[in-house]
């Protein structure tokens, strides 16, 4: 029983008006683990998401939301779930606390508790000093934090997060990371939204890269870079127009060779003796990178597309 | 269900604690003013020719019930449209009310209660302002309490349907620009429908106003209603019934696609 997954899709599909958002995709997301969807514009995340939030009804396929379908059963689902959506819709004519409190009025709780989980809840996730603040003063990553603070606010067991951290600065990011992580300690289910490859190595245990409404591959992020690419990546940039010339000499060097606009990806077992390679063969790049393969590699071998462009 | 709505209601009421004073003092303010300048300046000259005789009554008490129906209907209206328009659209609020076991129907209802309450609110002291200036005596002023509600919902669930379907706001500056003021000026508040040309006189009477007008005109200073008020009540609730089924499915479609 403990075994069953939390949200189980088959054949999940979305159709609005003809055009296929979501094209027949099948996945599961187990108690207390981090599932992320990973994904460009339009690869269909946020329509996942709504479906899995009880807002939308599947076009075809079988969805299960705790053990419940969500087209029949959508109260009972919403009330044990928390949602982030991607953009936040705050009440602006509310300050911070009140926020909270009308939002876990929703829920049906008492006053008095959602003043405490209000209370609580801020403190969390490190608002407590703007509780009587109008909303429309705070940043962007406050609100989005805020946002994420009234997700919880019904105790949910399944928190949906929709690219919670797009459009924050880096610290920004990382203080909520911290708070997520924190979460999923705690117990709580997480499904994540993001562009950012970071992102999904950062916080998912596992994870599907999605694209153009379909699952091009899926496992944790080491499965996923060990299954796809190899260990390290060399990036090259030439001079402008002089990229195309190496790209024979390069090709035999890597065991696979990744051309973009920009520059050229080698991917290797080993960054050191390919770099020696390339150099005894006599190429000579404006600027050499090495690193360690990334999501994003994994991304663009699947695709052949980058994340963010 | 029906909690859910009331939870949707106290949101609202909390909204409106917070911005209630320019609301408050128009609500307030208006009546007085129309019926100083209109009621009392140009009762004055109507009263004097064959105003009073042709109307059955003297002219301020025929405006006054006029204008407590016709605020009605434009507190209903206003509040099923901006309001709306922006749960909807442009801070998306009803969004994340759904993401809770709150259901569309919650949401529709619980504005509306919330409507009925403020129409309540300007009824009530519509009644005293009536009584101030010597209309009705402040019982049958209150008497008018409920049908003027009944006509401003009357309005406001349909114009909720309207607005869920709208795809920009210029729909309601028309709506306002060419059904609400029109009707204001022409829906028997300041002179009797019968006044009208009598291709436009059938076109008052298929609105909720004129129905609304009667009754309140009956209720208030006990002149004779134009159909039965049960007749004139059944219309009121029709318009309520309808426009809330269709405000729950137009609001559904957009919401949960
Ligand atoms: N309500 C809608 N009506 C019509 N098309 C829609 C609707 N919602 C989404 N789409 C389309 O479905 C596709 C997938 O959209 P979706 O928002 O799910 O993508 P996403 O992965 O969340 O993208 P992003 O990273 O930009 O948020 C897009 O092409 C989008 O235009
Ligand atoms: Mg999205």
């Amino acid at each position: 029983m403990t075994d069953d997954p939390l949200v189980a899709a088959r054949s999940l599909t979305k159709r609005f008006d003809g055009f296929t958002a979501v094209d027949g995709i099948d996945f599961q997301v187990r108690r207390g683990e981090a599932f992320g969807f990973l994904g460009p514009n339009g690869a269909g995340k946020s329509s996942t998401m709504r479906m899995i939030a009880a807002v939308s009804p599947p076009s075809d396929g079988t969805l299960s939301v705790l053990r419940r379908d969500p087209v029949t059963e959508g109260p009972a689902i919403r009330s044990r779930l928390g949602v982030v959506p991607q953009e936040d819709n705050l009440d602006l004519e509310l300050t911070v606390h009140e926020n909270l409190v009308v939002y876990g009025r929703y829920y049906g709780l008492p006053r008095e508790e959602c003043r405490r989980r209000a209370d609580e809840l801020l403190a969390f996730v490190q608002l407590g000093d703007r509780a009587d603040a109008q909303v429309e003063s705070l940043s962007g990553g406050m609100k989005r934090r805020l946002t994420i603070a009234r997700g919880l606010v019904n105790r949910p067991e399944l928190l949906l997060l929709d690219e919670p951290t797009t459009g924050l600065d880096p610290q920004a990011r990382h203080a909520l990371w911290d708070r997520l992580y924190r979460l999923k300690q705690q117990g709580t289910t997480l499904i994540i939204t993001t562009h950012y490859m970071d992102e999904a190595e950062q916080l998912c245990d596992r994870l599907v890269v999605m694209d153009r409404g379909r699952i091009a591959a899926e496992g944790s992020p080491r499965e996923l870079i060990t299954s796809h690419v190899t260990r390290d990546v060399i990036e090259l940039r030439f001079a402008v127009g002089e990229q195309d010339t190496h790209v024979a000499t390069l090709d035999g060097l890597a065991d696979r060779l990744e051309v973009l606009p920009d520059r050229i990806l080698l991917y290797t077992a080993d960054a050191d003796v390919t770099e020696a390679a390339i150099a005894s063969a006599g190429v000579r790049p404006e600027a050499t990178v090495i690193r360690r393969a990334t999501l994003e590699d994994v991304f663009l071998k699947l695709t052949g597309r980058t994340l963010v462009d | 269900m029906a909690t859910a709505a009331l939870r949707v209601l106290e949101a609202e009421a909390l909204h409106y604690r917070r911005a209630w004073r320019g609301s408050v003092v128009s609500t307030f303010l208006t009546p007085i003013l129309y019926l100083l300048a209109m009621g009392m300046g140009l009762g004055t000259l109507v009263d004097r020719g064959a105003g009073t005789a042709e109307l059955g009554l003297p002219y301020l008490e025929f405006l006054g019930p006029g204008l407590l129906a016709a605020t009605a209907m434009q507190v209903g209206a206003g509040d099923a449209a901006w309001p709306v328009m922006a749960g909807i659209k442009w801070r998306r609020t009803y969004d994340a009310v759904l993401a809770t076991p709150v259901a569309v129907r919650d949401i529709v209802t619980g504005h509306l209660a919330f409507t009925g309450l403020r129409l309540t609110l300007m009824a009530t002291w519509f009644a005293v302002v009536l009584r101030l200036f010597g209309i009705a005596p402040l019982p049958r002023g209150l008497l008018a309490v409920l049908p003027a509600v009944l006509a401003g919902l009357a309005f406001s669930a349909p114009i909720m349907a309207f607005t869920a379907s709208l795809k920009s706001e210029q729909g309601l500056t028309n709506l306002f620009r060419f059904g609400i003021v029109p009707l204001f000026l022409f829906s028997g508040t300041f002179f009797p429908v019968e006044q009208l040309p009598d291709a436009l006189e059938p076109l008052a009477v298929v609105t909720p106003l004129w129905h609304g007008v009667e009754l309140i005109r009956g209720a208030a200073v006990g002149f004779p209603t134009a159909w039965h008020p049960a007749a004139h009540v059944a219309v009121l609730v029709g318009f309520l019934t309808v426009g809330l089924v269709l405000a729950v499915r137009r609001l559904e479609r957009r919401l949960l696609r």
